[in-house]
């Protein structure tokens, strides 16, 4: 078990991929060539479509918008261990998550040009809709598992969340009803090292959030969130422990958030050139790359890279074709059944 | 000087805390950053990070902390990021802060300060564009102030840190940068419970507050009829004598409000104007307001929010009654 080998009360960190990309092959997970590339596939597509996103903002066609460079391997790694019917609960920065479980990227594009339609995912996607209020998807997670749990179900619930989110009331009262209720639950804290311009390190005293599972009554692991393949590793004992009826785990990811909080904000404010930089060294991108080229499943990225933009921009050009909501369709959805003084309200009676 | 709300704010704050060293500023992203509004920028460096305080991210922790330092002498001034957020923070303020001196029989006070981005018309993110007021307003003990430009907001927030009670102060994003105007650099005080009469008239009486009254200002500046705007600035507790006696001279009524119509601190206004003045109306009291759905997202936006035409034809409807 990873969760014995690798003790967060220890420091101790799961990374199955160095910076040049060399695997440690003792604890490669795994994984067809196929899957491999299908991987990096969705990780540049994540990077493109995130730059895509931001231009789109600059541009004023797009409302403001969290960007995920950085963080592709954190959020893909723990997408690949889910099976269909798994539930995948989001906060707002896992696009790369969201594009592996089947949402399509001109959902994900509407809902930040502000249109309800981009939290309608296809039917049967097992997708929660993005959670802004931090932290407060994490009941959530639980409440569907302990519902797949009573159904006698197999299914597991992954729920995404930043460090940040650790200092919520929400998470302590999420993991812990988990811990009580033994659910077939993943947790994965993307700890990108900041909630805004607040540090991790003020965030908690705690010196790692992995360990925080240790007072829930479960295991948990700090992985090296940039390593794609520790992310997928830790994941998919993790869900099978959870399948398997042995409760949940919560998963560190440690990572880096490269860019902006949001288009809002300006990272210059609170962090160094320097310090990004050595993080730009730590790209998940670029070591999946040169593991995929060493191991001669990947030649050469310049032709996924055209794929990847048309694709991109096939999807913004979908998206920004949906028509903004109607009048009557802002007041449809308030109830299932629309009570009188609403449907004056509708027709511009101002009553 | 010219100053932007955000700079009124932020001036406010900063005298307070030179005059007063029991007075703290406390939230996510109060201190290096300087806010996300940039509303508490450069008090880190001036203050300390002792004084101006990054928290970690838990409303209800930054609440109920702001809570106790107020019990123990010091005058917190919380903030929240924005108004979506504070639900969280209902527990402390309705069961501790609004009645802690109540129960302790005025041993215990919660001189407090609970700051917060409010209110739609800017295009943001979900959870960006509430206008709740009425959920803090129908709380005994809190009081709940929202001011509506520069100078408003510096003499009305000097006058919240330094009142006995807690206050929920209301900052609209939508006037944040809007508009600038002369504020005085030194200290300005607005007294709270008191509203503002923005323009005489006799034909109408507007009441609106926070971002409705330049919509309002806008909406009346070419109408044949005489129009009083009042704004409201202290929602709770309202200042109602102004709003009646104004009403009985020009015998009709337009509340407007950014904030959906039903159960919204329009009813009340309305209410009180029946009970004051039921015998000068020559019109039913007429409401301008959000309609009763959740604020739609950034598309859908113009489908709810109050806009000129809207208080145009309400004045209309109260003055062919
Ligand atoms: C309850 C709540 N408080 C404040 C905010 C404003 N806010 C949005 S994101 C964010 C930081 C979140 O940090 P983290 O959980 O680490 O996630 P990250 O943004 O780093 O992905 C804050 C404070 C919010 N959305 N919800
Ligand atoms: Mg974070």
């Amino acid at each position: 078990m990873l969760t014995d080998e690798f003790d967060p009360m220890k420091g101790e960190m799961l990374r199955v991929m160095d910076e040049e990309g060399n695997v440690d092959p003792s604890l490669m997970p795994k994984l067809s060539d196929d899957v491999l590339l299908k991987a990096y596939r969705n990780m540049l597509l994540t990077r493109m479509a995130d730059d895509k996103a931001v231009k789109l903002q600059r541009q004023g066609r797009l409302g403001a918008y969290p960007p995920s460079k950085g963080q592709e391997a954190s959020q893909l790694g723990p997408a690949m261990a889910l099976k269909e019917g798994d539930w995948l609960v989001w906060a707002f920065r896992e696009m790369g998550a969201l594009l592996w479980k089947g949402a399509p990227l001109q959902t994900l594009y509407l809902y930040w040009m502000g249109n309800e339609l981009g939290n309608v995912y296809p039917d049967g996607a097992r997708i929660t809709p993005a959670v802004v209020p931090v932290g407060s998807q994490i009941p959530h997670a639980v409440g569907i598992a302990y519902a797949s749990k009573l159904r006698g179900e197999k299914d597991v619930t992954l729920a995404y969340f930043g460090d940040g989110a650790t200092s919520e009331g929400e998470f302590h009262e999420g993991l812990n009803f988990a811990g009580v209720f033994h659910t077939p639950n993943v947790f994965v804290c993307q700890n990108n090292q900041f909630a805004i311009s607040t540090r991790r390190e003020k965030q908690s005293a705690s010196a790692s959030l992995a360990q925080k599972a240790i007072a829930y009554g479960f295991p948990g692991i700090l992985v090296d969130g940039n390593d794609v393949l520790a992310m997928y590793a830790a994941a998919k004992e993790a869900v099978d422990r959870a399948r398997k009826g042995k409760g949940p785990t919560l998963i560190e990811s440690f990572t880096y958030r490269m860019s902006d909080h949001t288009t809002s904000d300006d990272w210059r404010k609170y962090r160094s050139k320097e310090e990004v930089a050595e993080w730009e060294r730590k790209d998940p991108l670029k070591r999946f790359k040169a593991y995929l080229i060493a191991q001669s499943i990947l030649e050469d990225d310049e032709l996924l890279v055209k794929e990847m933009t048309e694709i991109v921009e096939k999807a913004a050009a979908e998206a920004e074709a949906v028509p903004a909501p109607s009048r009557s369709d802002v007041f449809a959805h308030t109830y299932a059944e629309m009570p009188p003084y609403l449907k004056g309200q509708l027709g511009g009676g101002g009553k | 000087m010219m100053m932007n709300m955000v700079q009124a704010i932020n001036s406010a704050l900063a005298m307070e805390m030179e005059r007063d060293p029991s007075v703290v500023v406390l939230g996510e992203d109060v201190g290096v950053d300087g806010g996300v509004f940039r509303v508490t920028e450069g008090l880190v460096d001036k203050y300390g990070e002792a004084r101006v305080i990054d928290t970690p991210l838990a409303e209800s922790g930054i609440t109920g902390m702001a809570i106790g330092m107020a019990f123990n002498g010091l005058r917190p001034v919380a903030e929240i990021q924005f108004m979506g957020f504070s639900y969280l923070t209902l527990n402390q303020m309705i069961n501790h802060a609004a009645r802690m001196r109540n129960r302790t029989r005025g041993r215990i006070t919660v001189p407090m300060v609970l700051r917060m981005p409010y209110g739609a018309g800017v295009k943001a993110l979900e959870h960006h564009s509430e206008s709740t007021e009425a959920l803090y307003a129908q709380i005994p003990g809190l009081k709940v102030i929202v001011p509506s430009t520069p100078l408003e907001a510096k003499g009305l927030l000097t006058s919240a840190i330094r009142d006995p009670d807690p206050v929920i102060f209301l900052e609209p994003t939508r006037s944040y940068r809007m508009l600038k105007e002369e504020v005085p650099d030194g200290e300005y005080l607005v007294p709270l419970g008191k509203a503002r009469t923005v323009q005489e008239g006799d034909d109408v009486t507007v009441v609106g507050w926070g971002a409705m009254i330049p919509l309002i200002q806008r909406a009346v500046a070419n109408l044949q009829a005489s129009v009083e705007i009042i704004d409201l600035r202290t929602i709770s507790p309202m200042d109602s004598e102004t709003v009646v006696e104004s009403v009985k001279r020009t015998g009709r009524a337009v509340v407007v409000h950014e904030a959906p119509r039903s159960f919204g601190p329009g009813a009340e206004i309305a209410s009180r104007i029946y009970e004051g003045a039921i015998l000068k109306l020559e019109a039913p009291v007429e409401r301008v307001t959000a309609p009763d759905i959740t604020v739609p997202l950034s598309k859908g936006e113009d489908h709810y929010y109050v806009n000129e035409q809207m208080i145009r034809d309400g004045i209309e409807r109260t003055l062919r009654f």
